[in-house]
């Protein structure tokens, strides 16, 4: 395993931001920390990185303690922050350069692993970095992380405020470094982004609600999901709601998510019902949940307990 | 209309930012805004809020002009963000004194305004705790009530739900959905494609021009697919 964690606590004065977090990551994999703000994903990768010491825990990555070997930690690892934190006032190829010397390297000499991103920004090597567009930042950023070959990346929420077709391209970019044996780790708010993952972490206000692979959280969502659809929506939401045995109803796009209570009925009976009700154009479909529905439920039974 | 635009156009030196938009949106309508980040939404909304005067192009939000009466539709729209939010060192009940104040709600009125909305998102037992003491969501349908204090005829939302999870996001939703049914106008912008078929229309801006406009329904059959990120991804990459 190139990370583990294990059994991380920490908190800022009044807040316990992470409660006893573990978790590993094996060689060659992309594993996602899929969660809200305030999750505390944010706070874990910092730790990883070396930046905050956590308050009980340990931490090793490729071997190396996130403390007391925390030198060879910033060796091996790559860090993009949140926020954009190059120099905004260094070009893109001064930014790059310095980040090289840091590292006692030079742009040469990984290029390969640089080359797709880097050709995007070469029109703009010589403007200053703050005067990018968000995307060219971020690529920029990236760049920077890779420019030493770190066995481990570490990306905190690189496709927030990021449109659809941006975050497509981004995740295409992952797919490519983890082919040249790079390990990622990943955060993001973006519960579809899950499917893109090897494995992932769903973390709620502090807590680990699940780790698995994405298919195994959803074959392994205890209820039956329901597909309800109808042109008067809002109503519709209300109205299943307010049936005897419902358990919940979601909007989900164009859809409405239903589940209700054991027993639980068929798709034919609730269509049926539903008509009865004055939904003439209702039709229902069973369907295998996503990602969402299984954070829904988690979040509930965490609350619950 | 609430929203009225005609060939709206702004340029910065050479570069056209936003290249002849048209379109209205309607009382009571929610209103999608999408597109890549680049395209032009943020100078568009800028536009449509009185913050940027067009180069050229005529546009009526709220009954006044978005070129000449720029002051007159700021006092008229409501608008929320994200990264705009309230302040976290003043408590519910401060926040709400105090954008009322700006907004020039009168003291008297504004003290009934403020304990009727307490009373409404139900936050009785936290109105005198610091703003950052309250769970996000909780934060997220104040600042949009506060938004909506002075009573305005269309409100912007931009990005209102990103890094929220999936529940607070659905609430807020169902929170917009009962605003829309009281008539007031919601024009909203967001990343997340499952809340464009929430909207009833939807433009989806492209290199500064609106590219495409209709319900998520008939996207969806215009352009032959199944949901919107695949309408989003088909434009957009076109």
């Amino acid at each position: 395993m190139v990370i583990r964690v294990q059994e991380i606590s920490k908190h800022f004065k009044t807040v316990q931001a992470l409660k006893n977090i573990s978790f590993q990551v094996a060689e060659g994999e992309v594993f996602g920390l899929i969660g809200p703000d305030g999750a505390g994903k944010t706070t874990l990768i910092r730790i990883m990185a070396t930046l905050l010491k956590q308050d009980a825990g340990n931490i090793t990555l490729a071997g190396y303690n996130n403390i007391e070997d925390y030198e060879q930690v910033r060796n091996l690892i790559g860090y993009v922050p949140g926020k954009f934190s190059l120099y905004q006032d260094l070009t893109v190829e001064e930014n790059l350069n310095l980040f090289a010397t840091i590292f006692g390297t030079t742009l040469q000499e990984n290029y390969y692993l640089i080359k797709d991103i880097y050709q995007m920004l070469e029109p703009f090597k010589k403007r200053r970095a703050g005067n990018l567009s968000g995307g060219m930042k971020q690529k920029l950023a990236l760049s920077c992380a890779l420019i030493h070959k770190p066995k481990i990346l570490l990306l905190d929420e690189p496709t927030t405020g990021v449109d659809p077709v941006s975050r497509k391209e981004f995740w295409e970019m992952l797919g490519r470094l983890k082919n040249e044996g790079i390990t990622i780790l990943v955060t993001t708010p973006y519960m579809d982004e899950a499917a893109k993952c090897d494995r992932v972490g769903l973390i709620q206000t502090g807590n680990i609600l699940s780790i698995d692979t994405p298919q195994n959280i959803i074959t392994g969502f205890p209820l039956k999901i329901y597909s309800v659809r109808s042109l008067k929506r809002v109503e519709l939401l209300h109205h299943l709601r307010d049936m005897p045995n419902a358990h919940s109803a979601n909007l989900f796009g164009d859809s409405i998510h239903y589940i209700q209570k054991m027993p639980e009925p068929d798709e034919l009976t609730l269509e049926a019902a539903l008509k009865q009700a004055g939904y003439l154009d209702a039709k229902v479909e069973r369907i295998q949940p996503v990602i969402e529905d299984c954070f829904i439920e988690l979040m509930k039974s965490q609350i619950a307990a | 209309m609430v929203i009225e635009v005609e060939n709206l156009v702004k340029k910065f030196g050479d570069f056209t930012a936003v290249d002849n938009i048209s379109f209205e949106v309607k009382e009571g309508e929610i209103f999608g805004f999408l597109g890549a980040n680049g395209a032009g939404k943020t100078t568009a909304i800028k536009m449509l809020c009185g913050l940027m005067a067009p180069t050229s192009g005529r546009g009526v939000v709220a009954g006044f002009d978005i070129k000449t009466q720029r002051e007159k539709v700021k006092r008229r729209i409501g608008y929320m963000s994200q990264k705009f939010s309230l302040y976290d060192d003043l408590s519910s009940y401060e926040n709400i004194m105090f954008y009322g104040g700006i907004y020039g709600i009168r003291r008297k009125e504004l003290k009934k305004k403020a304990e009727r909305l307490i009373r409404k998102l139900g936050l009785e037992s936290v109105e005198n705790k610091l703003l950052k003491s309250l769970p996000p969501g909780w934060k997220q349908k104040l600042a949009f009530s506060v938004a909506l204090l002075h009573e305005p005829s269309v409100i912007f939302l931009d990005e209102p739900t990103g890094g929220v999870d999936p529940v607070t996001r659905r609430q807020f939703w169902e929170l917009i959905y009962e605003t829309a049914i009281e008539g007031k106008t919601i024009f909203v912008t967001t990343h997340y494609m499952d809340e464009a078929e929430y909207c009833d229309r939807v433009s989806i801006m492209v290199n500064g021009r609106i590219d495409a406009m209709a319900s998520p329904a008939e996207l969806k059959q215009n352009f032959e697919v199944t949901s919107m990120e695949d309408v989003f991804l088909k434009l957009a990459r076109s």
